[in-house]
């Protein structure tokens, strides 16, 4: 709870803890904030008509169409949640396996540590962005293809960062003193190491849920994520490449197509980063006394 | 110092090992149908054929041993398969693309290194002052904009509306000289060619039109540099040894330069390893925005025609060159940190 309090009173964590609130919302209210077309499928942005040139906002269309007729209203209302859904799975699920991993190879240590680090090393010899765009391509377009390659190559940071913890608290009294009493292994993990030593993992989750909101959007931006016409944030600034010039003599002529969609992706970023930067200088003892 | 290189050489065929291996599994995910395009080196071989014959000629029923074990003697030959998106072999089309990756690699990484260092421990040392807030805002601003929004708002901003920096990797003139017999290509790196050829037209619209991906492609890299070195030096400034120096009356300046700042640089070597991940990601979007033919944009047009050869092959140089960043990084960082040798 002192965490929280510590947060609000921190100016550019509570502007982000704000921003993050009001994400929420969008997220929660989308039916009624933009009543889906389809029932069944609230995620598909409805169209109107299928000229390419887009339209600027007017009342049916608050934000203007994108290329190809698509409501930029509609598509960042229940992009909102798609970013939600792509960021918690992604970040819970690569947490865990990381956490995991990590965990065990600094409690049991030894060769079963090397080999499990070793492993950390080769997957983090990847880029994050090229494998997950190999993978998708490979599993195939969608957004649940999309979340299994950012779990694949996203877990390596999660399991170094508790492999450090854990190898320091291993030694401490207090959990030699519950070895000595006899306490399971499990219970050992779970009960005295983790609960000490899951601090940086939870401020690496709040800093890494922009980051995969960026590599989903950047892949539907490639045209590897989620399918056509799918409310992303990605996928409606990829609709904006190819308008973002204008016209002869009037360069603004089209500019809703790119404003809009960067500003909501960049502000969710932003919001993650000012609450994860705040968690950071509160929690690390180290930064204490910076302020 | 030389047995932890010796040590740290030793891993590293065991991760490439692990790197080619991880593409393998990749490719498993896969029929033998798709995999098959992975063996061919040209197109014709596949008119006219029965793929049945083609799947039995490269093995892709064997046992996977045996598979991984052919794949591995071809990797070792350079034979990588034919890229489609490209119209020539993946060996070939390394060679082609990269001197225009390389190029904006090159420009991205030089003013990172002279200057992300000194700006990120001066906004230290002008600890909450309007530099220091500056950096701050710049840092974080840079790290949540996506670097294909950065990129279009980019080109929104200076091609759009002001007209200065064009994309593409050359204007027409510029773009016929060097295409013309008179211009010499010596390593394929524009501006580098362009100094060797004496030829400053070309040198300044190519780096007219270099400006503005090469700011787009290192934005993440320097805000992720600033960060980390202005914590960095946050911390080592408050160590007991910095207000020794001082009281004994040593010269701030020299305090900062030789107590504070080199201890403070040991964290950010280690990013230096992630920066190259960065820069990877970071080329497939600023190449595809810019139209920059190099091997970002490869890569991503490969992704979108399903050209697995260029992926697969693309993956891999990744791969094996990140790993061998990384042992560059760990032998400069046994080199500053003398802890990290006896540990």
């Amino acid at each position: 709870m002192t965490t929280f309090i510590k947060l609000i009173k921190n100016p550019l964590g509570l502007i982000g803890l704000t921003l993050l609130i009001f994400f929420i919302v969008v997220g929660i209210l989308a039916p009624v904030l933009a009543p889906p077309a389809w029932q069944n499928e609230p995620y598909r942005i409805p169209r109107d008509g299928y000229s390419s040139t887009p339209k600027p906002p007017s009342p049916e269309h608050p934000f203007g169409t994108a290329e190809g007729q698509y409501d930029i209203y509609y598509g960042l209302i229940w992009g909102t949640r798609t970013a939600w859904t792509v960021s918690l799975v992604v970040v819970v699920l690569s947490a865990f396996i990381g956490i995991t991993i990590g965990t065990i190879a600094a409690f049991y240590g030894g060769i079963l540590d090397e080999i499990l680090m070793r492993i950390t090393d080769i997957f983090y010899a990847f880029p994050f962005l090229v494998g997950a765009m190999v993978l998708t391509t490979i599993l195939g377009r969608g957004l649940g293809n999309v979340m299994i390659a950012l779990i694949a190559l996203g877990w390596m940071g999660y399991a170094r960062l508790i492999r450090a913890d854990i190898l320091q608290i291993r030694e401490v009294e207090y959990v030699q003193a519950a070895r000595a009493i006899g306490a399971s292994s499990l219970r050992l993990m779970l009960r005295h190491m983790l609960p000490n030593a899951i601090w940086p993992v939870v401020v690496q989750g709040t800093m890494s849920m922009g980051s995969i909101v960026i590599t989903a959007a950047a892949l539907s931006f490639l045209g590897v994520g989620a399918p056509l016409g799918y409310a992303d944030w990605g996928q409606l600034i990829s609709y904006a490449r190819n308008w973002i010039l204008g016209l002869h003599g009037n360069p603004l002529a089209y500019w809703y197509v790119i404003i809009y969609p960067s500003i909501a992706i960049t502000l969710f970023c932003l919001s993650w980063n000012l609450v994860g930067d705040a968690l950071r200088d509160i929690l690390d003892p180290r930064l204490r006394g910076t302020q | 110092m030389l047995t932890y290189i010796i040590r740290r050489l030793l891993v590293l065929p065991i991760v490439v090992l692990g790197c080619i291996v991880l593409v393998f599994s990749v490719m498993q995910l896969l029929t033998p149908y798709q995999r098959l395009s992975v063996y061919c080196s040209n197109p014709a071989e596949l008119k006219n054929v029965d793929f049945e014959i083609l799947i039995e000629r490269y093995g892709l029923n064997d046992p996977i041993y045996k598979q991984f074990a052919d794949w591995f003697m071809e990797i070792l030959r350079g034979e990588l398969g034919w890229s489609e998106s490209a119209s020539r072999p993946v060996s070939g089309a390394f060679k082609r693309f990269m001197p225009v990756s390389a190029e904006l690699a090159l420009w991205s990484a030089l003013p990172l290194v002279l200057g992300g260092v000194w700006l990120g421990s001066l906004s230290a040392v002008k600890h909450n002052k309007p530099l220091d807030h500056i950096m701050r805002i710049f840092a974080i601003t840079g790290w949540s904009l996506p670097t294909f929004v950065a990129g279009l708002l980019g080109l929104f901003l200076f091609y759009g509306i002001l007209g200065w920096f064009p994309p593409g990797q050359l204007g027409l003139e510029a773009s016929a000289i060097v295409r013309s017999s008179v211009f010499a290509s010596y390593t394929g790196i524009i501006t580098l060619d362009a100094v060797l050829n004496w030829n400053w037209f070309v040198f300044a619209d190519a780096l007219r039109h270099l400006i503005l991906p090469v700011f787009v492609l290192s934005l993440v890299s320097w805000a992720m540099l600033l960060r980390v070195t202005r914590a960095s030096m946050l911390e080592t400034l408050r160590q007991d040894y910095v207000t020794t120096a001082r009281a004994k009356g040593l010269e701030e300046r020299v305090v900062i330069k030789k107590h504070a700042r080199r201890n403070a640089l040991i964290p950010v070597v280690t990013i230096a390893g992630v920066t190259v991940a960065f820069l990877f990601n970071g080329l497939v979007i600023t190449e595809t925005i810019f139209d920059f033919h190099g091997l970002g944009r490869w890569a991503a047009r490969a992704a979108q025609t399903f050209d697995l050869p260029a992926l697969l092959g693309y993956l891999l140089f990744n791969g094996v060159l990140i790993v061998f960043a990384n042992l560059i990084v760990d032998i400069m960082y046994a080199y500053i940190d003398p802890r990290v040798r006896l540990g």
